[in-house]
């Protein structure tokens, strides 16, 4: 346990390093975020309502979306590039001869990463959104915990799916195409482009039931407190329950994987 | 070479190529959505945004299938192997754009074009002159110019702000973004500023305003609509300047 909270708090203070890139970040989340709080007024006005949204719950929506970004890598750039190169390069050898699981070393240090994202990639858009529009904010304080809480699940999830997408390569070899159809599916199925409430008909109800839509819907609507009480415990058990799912696929996968693991002697 | 070395994987190259047209498709099934609830957008019909959205995307394109890896060398920058390129007897832009080409960039026209096609044949209420239909192509390719200069512009400054690279995505991504939608969405101080200051209003806004026979943005004068070509020029020697000062001031990393 010990180990992971080290390697948690490495991805972590790894990540913090890049000053420069998180600023960079963060200017084009505040970019976008004004982009599509914009367009999300021009949607609101015609439509009130929409969704389920009123207009402050739908701008508050599109900063948290900016805000969530990074955290959860709807579009990638966490560990998986790394990951990859690790197993296409055969380094993938090394790790796997260490005294920790590989699943788990690589949880610990995403989840560092993510908690270094939130805080700088996150809270930051969201404070300019906030100045520049009128958002919906919790008016219950416990909220914001309970909004923590689903995050952090929404992270595991965007983990667990992300792993499985990088052991592809011990089959493919070429991770570029499985990883771009992964951060397509998180961009689109998170809500990441348009609330997955506003969906159309069934595509919106399968929409709601997949993975991505614990890494952005469900935290919104627990930030917006359109779940409390026990929508709040079935949103958590939702994100927990895809978060072991992925997890437990994740680790199947590495069994059958490691066995295919040929180390070239010279 | 590097469309050979693509080849290679061929399911994965299916599946990039694929994937960046549906990329780009993701962005307009929203529109799609958005119109399933609203019957316009910003006081513009469906088939207006449409050809917004095609005229943007095919220049935005063109312009990524062209320069677009130009974006990538701040990551040698940082490692020092942009080395090997200066003492090649080839421009290093060129070196730069044509590194790890990747041919799945045409997903991203084709489906730009199959937009901007539609949007042509379910427009109606357009007064089509010889003038506005020649007006489509130009700023399709003056678009891409623009778009070209503002990659090679973002990818220069990252030879002093080495990791820096979302702020140039930022310009680029979200100017394509940006452009999607009518600029009657956007408050007067974003649309000035894209008039103005970074002219991204030039790649299809003000000439397409035009062929829809609406006024220009920000109160520009109605001649304005002929100023892309000029714009393009402009924007394409500012960036080939920024490009020269970045180079220069390269220092290569020692250990």
């Amino acid at each position: 346990m010990r180990l992971y909270l080290a390697v948690l708090s490495g991805g972590f203070r790894r990540h913090a390093t890049y000053r420069m890139a998180t600023a960079a970040g963060v200017f084009t989340n505040t970019v976008f975020g004004f982009v599509l709080a914009f367009t999300y007024t021009a949607l609101w006005e015609e439509r009130p309502r929409l969704g389920g949204y009123d207009l402050p719950e739908a701008l508050a929506y599109v900063w948290l979306g900016q805000a969530l970004l990074a955290a959860c890598s709807l579009m990638g750039g966490g560990f998986e590039d790394e990951l990859i190169e690790r197993i296409r390069t055969g380094d993938i050898a090394v790790d796997l001869h260490r005294p920790a699981d590989l699943q788990a070393w690589w949880l610990a240090a995403d989840l560092g990463r993510a908690a270094f994202q939130l805080l700088g990639r996150g809270a930051v858009p969201m404070a300019v959104g906030a100045c520049a529009f009128d958002l919906a904010l919790p008016e219950h304080p416990l909220t914001w915990p309970a909004f923590l809480v689903s995050v952090a699940l929404g992270v595991v999830v965007s983990f667990a799916v992300w792993f499985l997408v990088a052991l592809s390569v011990f089959w493919l070899m070429d991770g570029a195409g499985v990883v771009q159809v992964a951060w397509l599916s998180g961009l689109f199925f998170s809500g990441m482009l348009l609330p997955l409430t506003v969906f159309p008909g069934g595509l919106g109800e399968v929409a709601r039931m997949l993975p991505w839509a614990s890494m952005l819907q469900v935290p919104a609507d627990v930030f917006l407190e359109k779940r409390t009480g026990w929508g709040l415990l079935e949103a958590y058990a939702f994100q927990a329950g895809w978060a072991l799912v992925l997890l437990g696929a994740g680790r199947l996968l590495q069994a059958v994987a490691t066995r295919r693991v040929v180390v070239q002697g010279g | 070479m590097w469309i050979r070395s693509t080849m290679t994987y061929r399911f994965s190259f299916v599946m990039t190529l694929l994937s960046n047209a549906v990329a780009n498709f993701f962005d307009f099934v929203v529109i799609l959505m958005m119109f399933t609830h609203v019957r316009g957008l910003g006081g513009f019909s469906f088939a207006e945004v449409a050809f917004l959205y095609g005229t943007t995307g095919t220049a935005f394109g063109l312009a990524d299938l062209a320069i677009g890896q130009v974006g990538k060398v701040g990551r040698r920058v940082r490692d020092g192997t942009l080395d090997t390129l200066l003492v090649r007897p080839v421009p290093v832009l060129a070196q730069v754009a044509a590194d790890r080409f990747a041919l799945r960039r045409l997903g991203r026209v084709t489906q730009g074009l199959l937009v901007l096609v539609w949007s042509l044949v379910v427009l109606d209420g357009v007064e089509w002159t010889p003038l506005k239909v020649a007006m489509v192509p130009l700023m399709t390719l003056t678009g891409a110019l623009i778009f070209g200069s503002l990659m090679t512009a973002g990818a220069a400054f990252q030879f002093w702000a080495q990791d820096g690279a979302e702020v140039a995505n930022s310009f680029t991504y979200g100017g394509n973004t940006l452009l999607q939608y009518p600029p009657s969405v956007f408050a007067g101080d974003l649309v000035r500023g894209v008039v103005y200051v970074v002219p991204l209003a030039f790649v299809n806004w003000v000439p397409a305003l035009y062929v829809l026979g609406r006024d220009a943005p920000a109160g520009l004068p109605s001649w304005a609509a002929f100023a892309p070509p000029l714009v393009a020029a402009v924007c394409v020697a500012a960036a080939g300047l920024a490009w020269r000062a970045g180079l220069r001031s390269y220092r290569s990393t020692g250990s």
